[in-house]
């Protein structure tokens, strides 16, 4: 008697084993699992933040510089301020030399080896852990400069921002087609003005994205600005001067011995979280309306 | 658009702002010769004093000018890779709900929210180690490890709450995000055909998923966890404020210890004395190293897998 040929239709019938079926179960429960767990710590911490941080906020911890240790009130209007200082300065180093690094990288070192050169070591410049630029820019400026400074932790903070700039800004660029550069050079236009008035304006959004995203990276971090700004527990405005920092000043109160400043602590780290948290989500919103203006 | 044609000496400018983009791609090169000058410069005292040695010797002695670095490369590597072995199975299991098997209204959620772990800054971390964490690992978890795990000799001692374990947690919280979306890409990489064709052979969702995508996605899943190792092997400002800061090699998870990155985010501003400051930049230094190498292979791995798809936004 010939074999009966057996045709896909036939398998679909065959039940699958309960082994594979319960299997299947399992993992995609695990799977389930898995997201739960991670979704826990997120919950805990920002729910905690705002628990911890809502009380603490007030007009003084707003307006008023640190008291002495122990003593109740007082707060971290200077280290804001010393963030945002900081920050600025930072970012008016970073942000041009990252957005020409990219401009370099999409418009004149495509497929280059020094472009790729260039590239490569964005990248390994990415993954350097950010107490190491502490200790290059303690190098540069502190030592040179004989004292912690606000500009050393600038420095040390841009250092931070050029890569991720860098890479955010030539992917845009490139996204932006060709034929709208060829349309503005049949025009007459020259090239640098093409760069910067057609290519990089139709890739303005995207290229804010990764500026924003280098932003919300450098904001929170401590460890390079340990020896660099060094904090501060005064108002300061001089580059040159030792500089309190929101994120140092979290830091130092929560590793304190008092309760008083470990509650300051949970308020500076409300604050921070709210400013980080609202430029990632300006990207977010930025980046929903399509990278390009425009084209596509 | 007569503006825009008429504007100046178009050839001089064009190569004046060539100059100017090529010297900002070269600022990128200079900076990363800098660093690794600096290291080197700052660092040959304590080369010159101990030379091999000083990652062998586990005494850190300022007073007497004594430093070895094996409690620090000891406590890097211990809490590194606990923090894998807990975050792994973790950001895979997210990397595959959110893209085999949520519905395609939740996908975007729960990657902007597995992201947004990504952008809480490692100083809140550690802050809600130190009050929340800390004591629920003192009073729950760490007592009933020592009852029932005890007799491996891991979850031995005191339990003060504070040491290796509540590092490597903090540090499995802080790299899931980066292995996840790393896996999610390298999935999201992976041709529909495959998935098609391996369910239309009768298999379950989980056996698509294993030999479907997950085989060959696995080179790029590797590059995640290395780029994950390489992000928990600097990671600072969490580890140092809870793993207690403290030169000792000790067997059990629950004993204090010391990381590369944390002895210099706590010594390096009180370093008094040339050989202590140089001792300091040479952890510095063999820690760059050791990043650099775990982030390029990390990055050669994700790139065998998603070589040949478009390139796409990281954010």
């Amino acid at each position: 008697m010939p074999e009966k040929v057996m045709l896909p239709a036939d398998f679909a019938d065959a039940p699958i084993s309960l082994w594979r079926r319960g299997l299947n179960f399992v993992v995609s429960v695990a799977a389930i699992g898995a997201v739960l767990l991670v979704l826990l710590p997120l919950g805990a911490v920002f729910g905690y933040l705002v628990y911890k941080g809502i009380g603490s906020i007030n007009w003084a911890f707003l307006t008023q510089i640190p008291k002495p240790p122990g003593e109740a009130g007082g707060g971290m209007a200077n280290a804001i301020a010393g963030s945002v200082y900081i920050l600025l300065i930072a970012s008016s180093m970073g942000v041009p030399l990252g957005i020409g690094a990219g401009i370099y990288l999409s418009e004149y070192g495509r497929g280059t080896g020094f472009g790729n050169l260039i590239r490569f070591t964005a990248d390994v410049l990415n993954g350097v852990p950010s107490i190491i630029v502490g200790i290059v820019a303690y190098g540069l400026v502190v030592l040179s400069q004989g004292h912690f400074s606000a500009l050393a932790g600038g420095v040390a903070l841009a250092i931070m921002m050029v890569p991720t700039i860098t890479r955010t800004t030539e992917e845009m660029l490139l996204l932006v087609p060709q034929a709208v550069r060829e349309a503005a050079y049949g025009l007459g236009v020259s090239r640098w003005r093409t760069t910067l008035s057609i290519t990089l304006r139709t890739a303005t959004s995207g290229v804010i994205t990764g500026v924003m995203l280098a932003f919300a990276r450098v904001a929170g971090e401590t460890a390079p600005l340990l020896f660099t700004a060094f904090g501060n527990q005064y108002w300061n405005w001089k580059m040159n001067q030792p500089t309190a920092a929101l994120s140092l000043q979290i830091f130092t109160y929560a590793i304190s011995p008092f309760d008083e400043w470990h509650k300051q602590a949970w308020a500076g780290a409300l604050i921070l979280i709210v400013l980080i948290v609202a430029s990632v989500g300006a990207v977010r919103l930025v980046a929903s309306r399509g990278m390009l203006k425009g084209a596509n | 658009m007569q503006w825009l044609i008429k504007a100046g000496d178009s050839r001089r400018a064009d190569t004046a702002f060539f100059y100017a983009m090529i010297a900002c791609g070269l600022s990128v090169l200079a900076i990363v010769v800098l660093i690794v000058y600096e290291l080197v410069t700052k660092s040959s005292l304590s080369w010159h004093a101990f030379g091999w040695k000083f990652f062998f010797r586990s005494e850190w002695d300022p007073v007497n000018d004594q430093y070895g670095a094996l409690p620090f490369v000891y406590g890097t590597i211990v809490s590194s890779i606990l923090a894998l072995i807990i975050a792994v199975p973790l950001a895979i299991g997210v990397a595959v709900y959110i893209t085999e098997m949520s519905p395609r209204w939740l996908r975007g959620a729960l990657a902007f929210t597995t992201e947004l772990l990504a952008a809480i800054p490692s100083v809140i971390y550690g802050l809600w180690a130190i009050f929340v964490l800390v004591p629920l690992l003192r009073q729950y978890l760490q007592p009933w490890l020592a009852k029932y795990l005890g007799w491996t000799g891991l979850f031995e001692g005191p339990p003060y709450g504070i040491g290796m374990l509540a590092a490597g947690i903090i540090l499995a919280i802080m790299v899931v995000p980066i292995i996840s979306s790393i896996t999610r890409e390298v999935m999201t990489a992976v041709p529909q055909q495959q998935r098609e064709g391996v369910l239309a052979l009768g298999a379950t969702r989980w056996e698509m998923i294993r030999t479907g995508v997950l085989r060959n996605a696995r080179a790029g899943i590797m590059g995640g966890v290395i780029l994950g190792l390489g992000r928990a092997l600097g990671e600072t400002m969490a580890v140092t404020m809870v793993i207690g800061n403290r030169p000792e090699i000790a067997k059990s998870l629950f004993a204090p210890g010391y990381t590369m990155a944390s002895v210099i985010a706590n010594e390096f501003s009180e370093a008094t004395g040339d050989l202590y400051l140089s001792a300091l930049v040479e952890v510095g230094l063999a820690l760059f190293i050791v990043t650099i190498i775990v982030n390029i292979v990390a990055q050669f791995l994700v790139w065998t897998v998603t070589r040949g798809t478009p390139a796409r936004s990281h954010a």
